[in-house]
């Protein structure tokens, strides 16, 4: 039996006296897409960071590959693959002498031009990196991650900044990862990045992580009712709308109502009842399956992208 | 030993494709160069001699300047990172900046000792080996000093201002502009303390009285010693991430640095031999038939320098 290819132990990190990390634990299987969702701040790249072996832990336990990245930083650093949050590379290097100049760092390593054609960047091998757009950085970001046929790929918020056409192109080339079972740790704020391209998913607040699982699963969590959110001319009291029918759970989230219920239609009629009786008005109803983002609202009360 | 040689190979192609590289490794040095033999020499094939010492060893200490403000933009930007996170080690990073450094310092150092020979009729440029020797120690030991400013500075800002405090006593009290023995007598004893007037001496000995790089140990050694110390420091101190600081107590380490030419500088105010040779180079510079502009203080110069294996 193998064991996970990634393991997190408890795993603290303080900055001063900020706790950034206060017992973070997962594993990840070789060959799963694992995302860390959380939102900014949540230490998600501090633990990222650690498991590359660029930043020491307080205390805990880590490893990858069956490497300690704190003792072995060298040999970590031969199996990994990573695509960092705010780095660049010189302006004035050309993409393909980038990615040769990385590809020689590595015992062993990918054909530069395979993998340039592979991210839709052949045509641009001989320009600069400082005239590529940030699509284009970020595919030459994610081709240099994998330039040493990583056993396992560190894609820290990969698609953060990228307008939602490139978001999509870079979604695309994590699916072909997926496929080929490559071994991924992504991180993100974006629901739909994991929901779509995560096997599992840890989500992290605060330094903790507050959920596990599949999205399925995750999302089961929720217990299968339907999303209604609604904006209201006049604030509402939660108890109130809890009593309505087949509504679950309510909450107040940056001035709209979500409401979580089993039986929407009846929940909408006798809401439309309610407020009638109380003379407030429906500004506004959506009403969705729930996501990753009801269940982080759920244990936290916030939306994910506070 | 090869990620040292692809990354020398990428920032030397780096360093030619940078306008600011242009112009301080190649628009200011021949500036400085021509200004010096072609105007402040006046026709004078000695004085030609003497300043292009001076020239040289301009040229050398100049390689802090660009390498420390390199490396500080390449961790601001979260370029050193993104090494950091591949297998290349701070030794990689830091001896192949020093090494690609040399590499562009040579060209312009041979363009000049052959424009010397071709535009201002310099007849002999010394001690040739002496000249490759105290070049290359130079480059080194001033690039060294750059990777430690790179190191003790958190921001672009604070390495320009660091730059400057050091450049401007480096190249007005070391002879590397105006000549040692011209200077005011306490401001050459304090010129002793300084790398740079150790430079500018033994290039200047090597190329008026063709000194053998034997007699110039003293320069060599202390040189020598002084890259080790920086370059060991700021491999110590490298910091790859933008964010983090150099802790107070490092900084102290820095005064490190200081120790070899302090204690050289010392012994050399107390026996007189710098501030004599200087003056020795100042004068064969000035020819037999003008007196003495220099002011030193000293004893007077004695013209049979046992250090020197020939005179111009």
């Amino acid at each position: 039996m193998v064991g996970p290819i990634l393991q997190v132990e408890n795993l603290v990190k303080r900055y001063g006296d900020v706790e950034a990390l206060r017992g973070v634990s997962f594993t990840i299987e070789e060959g799963e897409v694992f995302g860390l969702l959380g939102p900014n701040g949540a230490g998600k790249t501090t633990t990222v960071e650690i498991l590359e072996g660029l930043r020491t832990l307080d205390s805990g336990r880590v490893s990858v590959c069956d490497l300690d990245p704190q003792r072995d930083p060298e040999a970590l650093k031969q199996e990994i693959g990573a695509a960092l949050q705010a780095t660049s590379l010189p302006d004035k290097i050309r993409v393909i002498e980038a990615i040769r100049l990385f590809a020689s760092f590595y015992k062993r390593h990918r054909d530069p031009i395979e993998l340039l054609k592979r991210f839709g960047l052949d045509e641009k091998r001989n320009a600069f990196y400082g005239q590529l757009s940030g699509g284009q950085k970020q595919r030459l970001a994610l081709a240099m991650a994998l330039v040493n046929n990583p056993r396992v790929c560190f894609l820290d918020e990969p698609t953060a900044g990228l307008d939602p056409q490139v978001r999509r192109e870079i979604y695309d080339v994590i699916e072909e990862l997926r496929r080929e079972k490559k071994t991924v740790l992504l991180t993100t704020h974006y629901i739909e990045e994991a929901e779509r391209l995560c096997d599992r998913v840890a989500i992290v607040d605060h330094g903790k992580v507050i959920a596990f699982g599949t999205p399925r699963e995750l999302k089961a969590h929720s217990g299968g009712t339907t999303r209604i959110e609604v904006r209201l001319s006049k604030p509402e009291s939660n108890g109130a709308l809890k009593t309505l029918e087949g509504v679950v759970d309510a909450r107040e989230v940056d001035g709209a109502y979500v409401l979580h219920s089993q039986r929407p239609p009846q929940t909408i009629v006798s809401l439309v009842k309610h407020l009638e009786a109380h003379g407030n008005e429906l500004v506004s109803l959506e009403i969705a399956t729930p996501s990753l983002e009801d269940v982080f609202i759920e244990l936290t009360g916030r939306r994910l992208r506070d | 030993m090869r990620n040292f040689a692809t990354l020398t190979s990428m920032r030397i192609r780096l360093a030619l494709r940078n306008k600011m590289f242009f112009f301080f490794s190649i628009v200011m040095p021949f500036t400085f160069f021509f200004l010096w033999l072609g105007v402040f020499a006046k026709g004078s094939q000695a004085a030609c001699s003497f300043y292009l010492g001076s020239v040289l060893a301009f040229n050398v200490m100049g390689s802090f300047w660009g390498l420390s403000a390199t490396l500080v933009m390449f961790r601001e930007q979260g370029i050193l990172r993104r090494f950091h996170v591949a297998p290349v080690t701070a030794a990689d990073m830091l001896a192949s900046s020093v090494v690609a450094n040399f590499a562009l310092t040579i060209p312009t150092v041979v363009a000049e000792l052959i424009f010397a020979r071709l535009v201002f009729h310099v007849s002999t440029a010394g001690n040739l080996p002496g000249i490759f020797i105290l070049i290359s120690i130079g480059t080194i030991s001033f690039a060294s000093l750059g990777l430690v400013i790179a190191s003790v500075t958190n921001t672009m800002q604070e390495t320009q201002i660091l730059n400057q405090l050091l450049w401007l006593p480096l190249i007005f009290l070391s002879g590397a502009t105006i000549p040692l023995a011209y200077l005011n007598p306490m401001v050459q004893r304090v010129g002793l303390f300084l790398p740079a007037t150790y430079l500018v001496n033994a290039m200047q000995q090597t190329i008026v009285h063709s000194a053998s790089p034997a007699s110039r140990y003293v320069e060599i050694i202390s040189l020598s010693c002084w890259a080790l110390i920086t370059f060991f420091l700021s491999a110590q101190l490298f910091r790859w991430e933008p964010e983090a600081k150099t802790p107070r107590k490092a900084k102290l380490l820095v005064a490190a640095t200081a120790i070899p030419f302090l204690l050289l500088g010392v012994w050399e105010n107390r026996t007189d031999r710098i501030l004599k040779e200087a003056k020795s180079a100042f004068e064969v510079m000035q020819g037999p038939s003008r007196p003495s502009a220099g002011r030193m203080s000293t004893q007077p110069a004695n013209s049979t320098n046992p250090s020197n294996k020939s005179q111009n």
